[in-house]
């Protein structure tokens, strides 16, 4: 593949992720997967239960550190990151890789507005000469405070929270907090948003609701999208790009169109006959 | 050589008594989450049951030392078991679906009530009693150091392991274990399931004050002498093993147990007497830090 | 027919009172028979017993009776008798049999006094005093709520408090010099140091346990640390309070890291016990190390502050702070003086934590409690925001430690047993985690409680001269610590107050804040 048939993640790809394995004793989980993410892509990816999607996406976010391979994000604003070499929170803090959670994991007794505070810790921490140089008045917490402020009133606005920032984050709803989680971690202002199952549990009009945010999120800002998702429909419609795992290997890569044809997929989803799978090892 | 062998039957020894009240503590960590502070001083107040009841068959004319001893055993197991019980039900069981820094407080107010009660009820003066198993084997001899093994020691050690077989049966081969075990996986789900956790609980808290009861009968008969406070720092001591060997196991107590048992009296033997608690809880530290969860715990996932 | 029917389930409320009250009695009987029942003596030939039958009996008695008077009255009734006292603390308004019950109480409470005046029965008096206290209090309580119903009580009673620790010494010192009332100032002085002391260690505590989640359970040791380093240095280097006070802290601070760093990626229990650990391994060295510590005999005379370097001495070497303000000398003066030094020390500790809690890492301390796994994926370096925590509490009670030491004028290692970190754990958890407030009052409550029963004269008035309150005192403690923690799980004051808002935030319910797991 080259020139102007190559696939926009391969032409210009965010993450890079080559010969991924990850082994628990004796099982291996994930199986020599390759894939690009591009930078400008909703990625999805997708597959059965037990297809090890969470494992890679705890590989990418620095929940497990990877048995082999390499994962490669690209260094826009600097040398190019290697994720399997960094250590749980610099996977945020430096390679500005952000999360969100299948069970979601807010602060549940901190406002909605502390939650996004906490998102920026980093920042703030060194304006305000690491919190403690603030107590003599030293950095200008004042201002980053404020800028602090407005970015978390602006992803409240964009998740439709602004009325609810001064509430307990425990006590919102489901789907509110499934938002609340996103705009956290956008206020930690990532190149890429990993999101895991982030439409389980919504009814249809949050789906919509999730979707059209994701979309924003990609055309407007400067972050990549990166999702596991069950929800068929939710993947068939906004994503640009699918790859699906079975049994710890990648068995389709491309847009939802092809993706969707793929032999090797439909057999994944909805189980084969033996003549069937024999068939289709026997092509290409 | 001889002497490493007479400090590792000592070590033993000790171990054996670490170990039946580490078992206490590893088996409620187990079922409910929480550490209980006040096992120490329920092992304290067995010992004083155990003294108490001792010198009444003595006054009473049973002077048959096994006979008494075996009398003695039983009554301070029950007796215990009804303190160990009362605890649960007075201060921990109204905070069971609660926070989880509660119980630990109670557990140590309950600490705190069982040492001065027992100071209140029976002084604080140190309570001796003549030494009731005498005797003991030579193994043998290397130069003047002649290597002993008391029949105190052989006591201890037999008892320990009768207990310890008794102990291990209920556990796995009744209903009681098995509701034991379910409890400890799922509340909810074993309650669910008909097991009454409420009885399962108690009767956990009951078993593990009839082992302090042995412990204490035991270092009663070692030692020949008790007060009030020895159930903190042989408290601290066993839930140490405790953790050692993982919380939550019962083999686990039983090696965390030995293990300690053995540091302390090595240490004690071969450096600096004052400092052997130094050297026991060093040495959790250090075996915590390269296994956080002990030596045979399960080890904690991170559910991501 | 319904009166046969009322008759039978008072029958069968009855016959179930009697048999639960029985059975309460017969574990009571078990619990009770050896270790209360016979006592351990002395003898010539070695221990004797003494048998108790009647105080056995009497014991057996009170828990059947006292079981009986709450399964009729208060636990198998539609009606249960504290319901009207419970009322008192609330704005329910009261029916007709409340306010019967209320005057029962009164004049039960009103004979109680009446007896106690008249016929010198001190136990009575004593019941009598507080059962008017209590209905007093209560209908006090409910007027002023009802009348003022939109003060801001908590504020009004936080600046009353605050006025009253700035005034307080002063204002008695100065009418006892007026009008020679023979206040019992020193004791007062004494104990309110000692409760400043606790509500300082408290609140150190209070940002390792109550916002960063982590259990410490050997805090004590830190407070050795400080109170030792200023000890030594003030014995071997003639260092003074004010110099030695800072070190003290920083020196507490480099051992809460020190040890932090190993110990601090265990979690929940397993760092309880390393922490605990931790407490007993420095005590057992300060025993031992006698060279420098001086093992049990610990180290004396440590030098009191001096105010601006003016020392409170009644000997004119050189200028003294009773020669320096041209007035006599008098003892309560450094008294005063320590009393204002553990006040200061104690508010900074407060201002600091409220202010750290409204900056990054305050809030980071928070979200850590609340989800560490979150905290993480969110780029915070926990390692770094828990050593954090754990060398700021050390700081403060290093601190606490120096002052503690040149109060006592000596320190030894049996004032840093594995009670004391369990004490101040206490008032931690009893206050509720986390609120400034809460600690405070539990510090109040508990110290100050504990303390009193040491010193009241009333108790042996009433016992006789053989009762030792001292000894029964660590008993009501404990009872005490379970009690309240059973009535109040999440401590007297459990709400949390967020540290930022864009409208006006209201207080967070207990129920969603979490406890840490760490």
């Amino acid at each position: 593949m080259s020139g102007a048939d190559a696939k926009s993640w391969d032409r210009d790809p965010i993450l890079t992720v080559e010969h991924l394995s990850m082994h628990f004793g004796g099982i291996t989980a994930v199986d020599d997967v390759s894939f690009a993410v591009g930078c400008k892509d909703i990625t999805a990816l997708i597959g059965p239960n037990g297809a090890g999607k969470t494992t890679v996406f705890n590989c990418i976010t620095g929940f497990y550190k990877p048995t082999e391979g390499m994962l490669t994000l690209d260094g826009k604003d600097g040398p190019p990151r290697f994720l399997e070499r960094l250590t749980d929170y610099e996977i945020n803090a430096d390679a500005r890789v952000a999360r969100t959670f299948q069970n979601i994991r807010l602060f549940p007794g901190m406002t909605v507005l502390e939650n996004l505070m906490v998102a920026q810790h980093n920042g703030l921490s060194r304006a305000s000469g690491f919190s403690f140089g603030a107590i003599f008045g030293l950095g200008r917490f004042g201002i980053a405070e404020k800028e602090a402020i407005d970015l978390a009133r602006y992803w409240l606005g964009q998740v439709g929270l602004l009325p609810r920032a001064d509430e307990a984050a425990g006590s919102l709803a489901y789907g509110d907090q499934r938002r609340l989680e996103i705009a956290r971690a956008m206020c930690t202002r990532p190149r890429l948003l990993c999101l895991d199952e982030p439409a389980a549990g919504l009814n249809a009009k949050e789906s919509d609701a999730l979707n059209t945010l994701l979309q924003a999120i990609r055309d407007k800002e400067d972050t990549a999208v990166f999702l596991i998702e069950h929800d068929m429909s939710v993947v068939m419609r906004i994503s640009d790009h699918v790859i699906v795992l079975d049994y710890g290997k990648k068995i389709a890569d491309g847009t939802p169109g092809e993706v969707r044809n793929d032999p090797h997929v439909i057999a994944a989803y909805l189980g084969v006959s033996d003549e069937d799978a024999a068939a289709l090892e026997a092509r290409p | 050589m001889a002497y490493f062998l007479q400090q590792l039957i000592n070590g033993v020894t000790l171990g054996s008594i670490y170990g039946l009240i580490a078992i206490g503590y590893t088996m409620v960590y187990g079922i409910v989450g929480m550490i209980n502070f006040a096992h120490g001083d329920v092992f304290m107040v067995g010992a004083f049951i155990a003294l108490i009841a001792f010198l009444a068959l003595t006054a009473i004319g049973i002077t048959a030392v096994p006979l008494a001893l075996l009398l003695v055993l039983i009554i301070a197991m029950i007796l215990t078991a009804v303190w160990g019980w009362t605890v649960e039900r007075v201060a921990y069981r109204p905070l069971r679906e609660s926070f989880r820094l509660a119980p630990l407080i109670t557990a140590i107010g309950m600490s705190i009530v069982l040492q001065n009660f027992i100071q209140i009820a029976q002084g604080a003066r140190v309570k001796p009693l003549q030494p009731v198993v005498t005797g003991g084997y030579e193994l043998f001899q290397q130069g003047s150091f002649s290597v002993i093994v008391s029949n105190i020691q052989i006591l201890i050690v037999t008892t320990t392991v009768l207990v310890m077989g008794g102990f291990w049966l209920l556990i796995n081969r009744t209903a009681l274990g098995r509701s034991q075990r379910a409890c400890e996986q799922d509340r909810l789900m074993a309650a669910l399931s008909g097991v009454d956790v409420d009885r399962t609980i108690s009767l956990t808290f009951v078993l593990g004050a009839g082992l302090a009861a042995v412990a204490g009968l035991l270092y009663l008969l070692y030692y020949g002498v008790i007060d009030f406070f020895i159930g903190f720092v042989v408290g601290i001591k066993a839930f140490t093993a405790a953790v050692f060997g993982g919380i939550g196991s019962i083999p686990g107590a039983m090696l965390g147990g030995l293990i300690i048992g053995l540091i302390e009296t090595f240490w004690s033997a071969y450096f600096t007497i004052e400092y052997k608690d130094v050297a026991a809880f060093s040495m959790l530290a250090i075996v915590l830090i390269f296994f956080p969860t002990g030596l045979l715990g399960r080890p904690e996932v991170e559910k991501v | 027919m319904r009166l046969a029917d009322s008759g039978k389930t008072l029958g069968r409320k009855l016959s179930s009172a009697l048999g639960d009250s029985l059975l309460a009695a017969t574990i009571a009987f078990a619990l009770f028979s050896l270790v209360l029942g016979l006592r351990t003596v002395d003898s010539a030939t070695g221990l004797a017993l003494e048998p108790r039958p009647a105080l056995l009996a009497t014991v057996v008695a009170i828990v059947f009776f006292g079981r009986l008077a709450l399964n009729l009255f208060v636990w198998q009734t539609d009606y249960p008798l504290t319901r009207p006292f419970a009322k008192l603390f609330t704005l329910e308004p009261f029916e007709t049999r409340d306010e019967v019950t209320l005057a029962l109480a009164f004049a039960l409470g009103v004979l109680g006094v009446a007896a106690g005046v008249l016929f010198q029965e001190t136990l009575y008096g004593l019941l009598g005093t507080l059962m008017l206290a209590f209905i007093g209090i209560g209908l006090l309580r409910r007027a002023i709520v009802r009348t003022f119903p939109n003060l801001p009580y908590t504020q009004v009673f936080v600046a009353g408090g605050i006025l009253f620790a700035l005034f307080f010494p002063i204002v008695s010192y100065a009418l006892e010099s007026a009008f020679n009332l023979g206040l019992p100032l020193r004791y007062w002085f004494d104990l309110s140091i000692l409760i400043l002391t606790y509500v300082m260690l408290g609140w150190g505590l209070n940002i390792v346990v109550g916002l960063a989640g982590l259990l410490d359970l050997g805090y004590v040791a830190f407070y050795a640390v400080g109170a030792y380093t200023f000890a030594l240095l003030a014995t071997h280097f003639g260092l003074g309070f004010w110099i030695g006070l800072p070190i003290a802290g920083a020196a507490a601070a480099l051992w809460g890291i020190i040890l932090g760093f190993p110990v601090l990626r265990l979690r929940g229990d397993y760092l309880a016990i390393v922490t605990l650990a931790f407490g007993e391994i420095v005590r057992i060295i300060l025993l031992n190390w006698t060279e420098v510590t001086g093992g049990p005999n610990g180290i004396a005379g440590i030098p009191k502050p001096t105010f601006f370097g003016l020392p409170f001495s009644p000997f004119a070497e050189g200028t003294t702070f009773s020669g320096f303000f041209g007035i006599h000398y008098d003892g309560l003066h450094a008294l005063i003086f320590l009393y204002y030094v553990i006040l200061v020390l104690a508010l900074v500790t407060n201002l600091v934590t409220l202010r750290l809690r409204r900056l990054p890492v305050g809030r980071a301390w928070e979200a850590m409690r609340e989800d560490e796994i979150a905290c993480r994926s969110l780029g915070i370096n926990t390692t770094l925001t828990k050593l954090s925590a754990f060398a700021t509490g050390a700081m403060f009670g290093g601190l606490a430690g120096c002052f503690f030491a040149t109060r006592q004028g000596f320190v030894s290692p049996e004032s840093f047993t594995f009670i004391e970190s369990a004490i101040i754990l206490a008032i931690v958890v009893l206050g509720g985690m986390g609120s400034q407030l809460g600690v405070a009052i539990a510090a109040i409550v508990m110290v100050g409680g504990f303390e009193a029963l040491r010193h009241t004269a009333g108790l042996q008035a009433i016992f006789g001269q053989e009762f030792d309150p001292a000894l029964y005192r660590m008993l009501l403690f404990g009872l005490a610590m379970v009690a309240i923690m059973i009535w109040r799980p999440r401590g007297l004051v459990s709400s949390r107050a967020p540290t930022i808002s864009l409208g006006d935030a209201s207080a967070i319910s207990g129920d969603l804040v979490r406890q840490g797991r760490g």
